[in-house]
């Protein structure tokens, strides 16, 4: 089982939403679509699902051209941003919809109706309306008919973005448990890098209609091919320096700060990507290059800190384990790991890391 | 609790303390007055207790326009909402169409109600009027000065053509506010039209359509100008609805008292409809 976009190009009048594509997902496979707001990533999904038609380009699936196949054939589902359910079905007729669409006897829906209850713990509340419910209900319930139906190809289009963040980190860990050992291709459409880390698989990263990147999401995180996949897969977004190499020598242009490369690339000028959790507030491991800084912002998030900080005519972002209280204006020292910089030429590719 | 007490914050009050009482509790007692009194003019007032309220309840004429009343409110909700829906249904989503049609369904609400009975009263003349000499070269025996069917048939109609839009606004509002996402789910699951119909609009207009329902049920129950420019009440009383009835009596006869019951009785009616419809439309809603 696969599904494949041979050249997909979609354009509304003279806007082009997406550029030609091409993107081969296998079975039983997680694909994440990362990307932020407007990047493409529900227009894909809906030409996948064949709610929407391409421009041009063509979709195959299980080596069978189902451009422009209608929807009800394709044998999808799909899970939405906002909590889409019946209004007035209870939770199990909700749930039964799309069996009893397809003609299941009621034993059999019955049955299936209550194993995908109990996975997704819904089991208390079938016979109450999607109103009665909290948000995170209501979404378990779209999923629970997203799943309850074998489907080919299952489809989430940010499915945790209007939950709040108990109900989000609650249902993100369930999620990856909930697609395994089913016959079936998922996509996920997120904004969120931790969300794709979290649910491995595959990730494409997406920047204005443009596939950047697709691979294993690990690879995709460590090795961005380039600096602008890198930026979509890192949040807060990566602090980006120009620097300049000669011999083993490395330095900032903004800042006489030095240290040493093993990277065997041609000297000149370069751009390195430094993730906020490779500066710190204090010493660590391989965090050793001192910088100064001058606290621009302090905000503490969980039990992480945010500081942003400025050095020179650059604004940089550090994220730190443990809370710290910094005062605007405070000049402090910030500690940075080199082995965990990204370098890329200047046409923003990739040219080697660590 | 450390709350600060300050009388001096009920000065604030008094300008719509004052306003309230001049425009409506004033008037409402008034007619709270007139119906437990008899006069013969002159100021000169005598108690009569709860009689004319008594008479009012068994009186023959009241019931008739009650009958009237009811059944006109019926016949034009049973019109107004399925067919306000139903254009609703039709208009265009996006593009030019919708500013064009939204300003062309507004049209008869703009216009002065005793202009629409004017209109109407011409336009329905079956020697002059364009609606009346057609129906009557048409074939069809067609008067609504003399004939008690053909007058309903134009006051029905004046009233759907009136106040059909505020229907079909109302509808369209809520129908906007659904979110395409519905539409997608729904065309997932392989839904009829029928289905998304009856399962995603329907239930998601609810309110809206509680509105629209509870306004025309009140707007056409005290329904007056129209009818008055264009029947009088007549035939006869065939059109005189409460309203008509209530001032025929409270100005005509000058029976002030029994007026005054009148109008309270009426009052109570409307209100008492309208809440027990509005109770038993939101009776779900309220856990949400």
């Amino acid at each position: 089982m696969s599904l494949e976009l041979k050249n997909v190009e979609k354009k509304i009048g003279l806007d082009t939403h997406i550029y030609s594509t091409n993107l081969k997902l296998e079975k039983n496979t997680i694909n994440i679509l990362l990307g932020s707001t407007l990047a493409g990533k529900t227009t894909l999904m809906q030409i996948m699902a064949g709610l929407d038609k391409p421009t041009s380009g063509e979709i195959w699936f299980n080596n069978e051209n189902v451009t422009g196949m209608k929807v009800q054939k394709r044998n999808v589902s799909m899970v939405y941003q906002q909590f889409i359910n019946y209004p007035n079905f209870t939770v199990y007729d909700n749930i039964a919809s799309p069996l009893k669409i397809i003609g299941v006897n009621s034993d059999e829906t019955k049955q299936r109706v209550g194993k995908v209850a109990e996975l997704l713990k819904l089991s208390g509340m079938l016979n109450k309306k999607p109103n009665e419910l909290s948000g995170g209900q209501q979404q378990r319930t779209a999923l629970a008919r997203a799943l309850i139906k074998d489907s080919d190809l299952i489809l989430l289009d940010e499915p945790l973005a209007n939950l709040d963040f108990k109900l989000r980190e609650e249902l993100r860990e369930e999620l990856p448990k909930l697609f395994e050992n089913r016959d079936c291709i998922v996509v996920y459409a997120t904004t969120e890098p931790s969300e794709a880390l979290l649910l491995g698989g595959n990730t494409a990263t997406l920047q204005e209609g443009k596939i950047i990147q697709y691979g294993k999401t690990l690879d995709t995180y460590n090795k961005p091919n380039s600096l602008v996949s890198a930026q979509v897969f890192s949040d807060p977004p990566m602090n980006i320096a120009k620097i300049k190499k000669s011999g083993d020598q490395c330095s900032f242009l903004q800042n006489d700060i030095q240290w040493k490369t093993k990277l065997n690339i041609k000297d000149g000028e370069y751009k390195v990507g430094i993730r906020p959790h490779n500066i710190t507030t204090y010493k660590e491991g391989n965090n050793t290059l001192e910088i100064k800084g001058k606290v621009l912002i302090s905000e503490i998030s969980g039990s992480e800190s945010l500081i942003h900080f400025t050095n020179g005519s650059l604004n940089w972002v550090s994220l730190s384990n443990g809370v710290f209280q910094k005062k605007v204006g405070d000049e402090m020292n910030l500690y940075m790991n080199t082995d965990e910089f990204v370098y890329f030429d200047q046409n923003e590719r990739l040219v080697s890391n660590g | 609790m450390n709350k600060t007490v300050n009388q001096k914050a009920w000065f604030f009050v008094i300008p719509v303390f004052v306003l309230v009482a001049f425009n409506a509790i004033i008037p409402l007692m008034t007619v709270v007055n007139y119906a437990f009194q008899e006069t013969f003019g002159n100021n000169v007032f005598m108690w009569e207790g709860t009689r004319w309220f008594k008479q009012i309840m068994l009186s023959e004429r009241f019931h008739a326009s009650l009958g009237r009343q009811f059944l006109f409110t019926f016949i034009i909700l049973f019109i107004q909402i399925p067919l306000g829906i139903a254009i609703a249904l039709t208009m265009p989503k996006e593009g030019i169409g919708v500013p064009v049609c939204l300003v062309l369904m507004s049209m008869p609400l703009l216009i002065p109600w005793n202009v629409v009975g004017a209109m109407w009263n011409i336009f329905a003349l079956p020697d002059i009027g364009f609606l009346g000499h057609s129906l009557n070269a048409l074939g069809f025996d067609y008067n609504f000065t003399q004939q008690i069917g053909d007058a309903w048939f134009t006051t029905i109609l004046m009233d759907v053509w009136h106040w059909t839009s505020l229907v079909v606004l109302l509808s369209y509002a809520g129908l906007r506010s659904i979110q395409p996402a519905y539409y997608q789910a729904a065309e997932i699951d392989g839904a009829s039209r029928w289905a998304i119909f009856t399962k995603i609009e329907l239930p998601k207009m609810k309110k809206v359509l509680t509105i629209a329902i509870l306004l025309r049920f009140m707007d056409s129950f005290m329904i007056y100008t129209e009818p008055f420019v264009l029947t009088g009440g007549g035939p006869g009383n065939a059109t005189a609805f409460l309203s008509i009835d209530l001032v025929k009596m409270a100005l005509g006869q000058f029976d002030l008292g029994p007026a005054a019951a009148m109008s309270l009785i009426y009052f109570f009616i409307v209100l008492l409809v309208c809440w027990v419809f509005y109770t038993l439309m939101m009776r779900n809603e309220e856990k949400s």
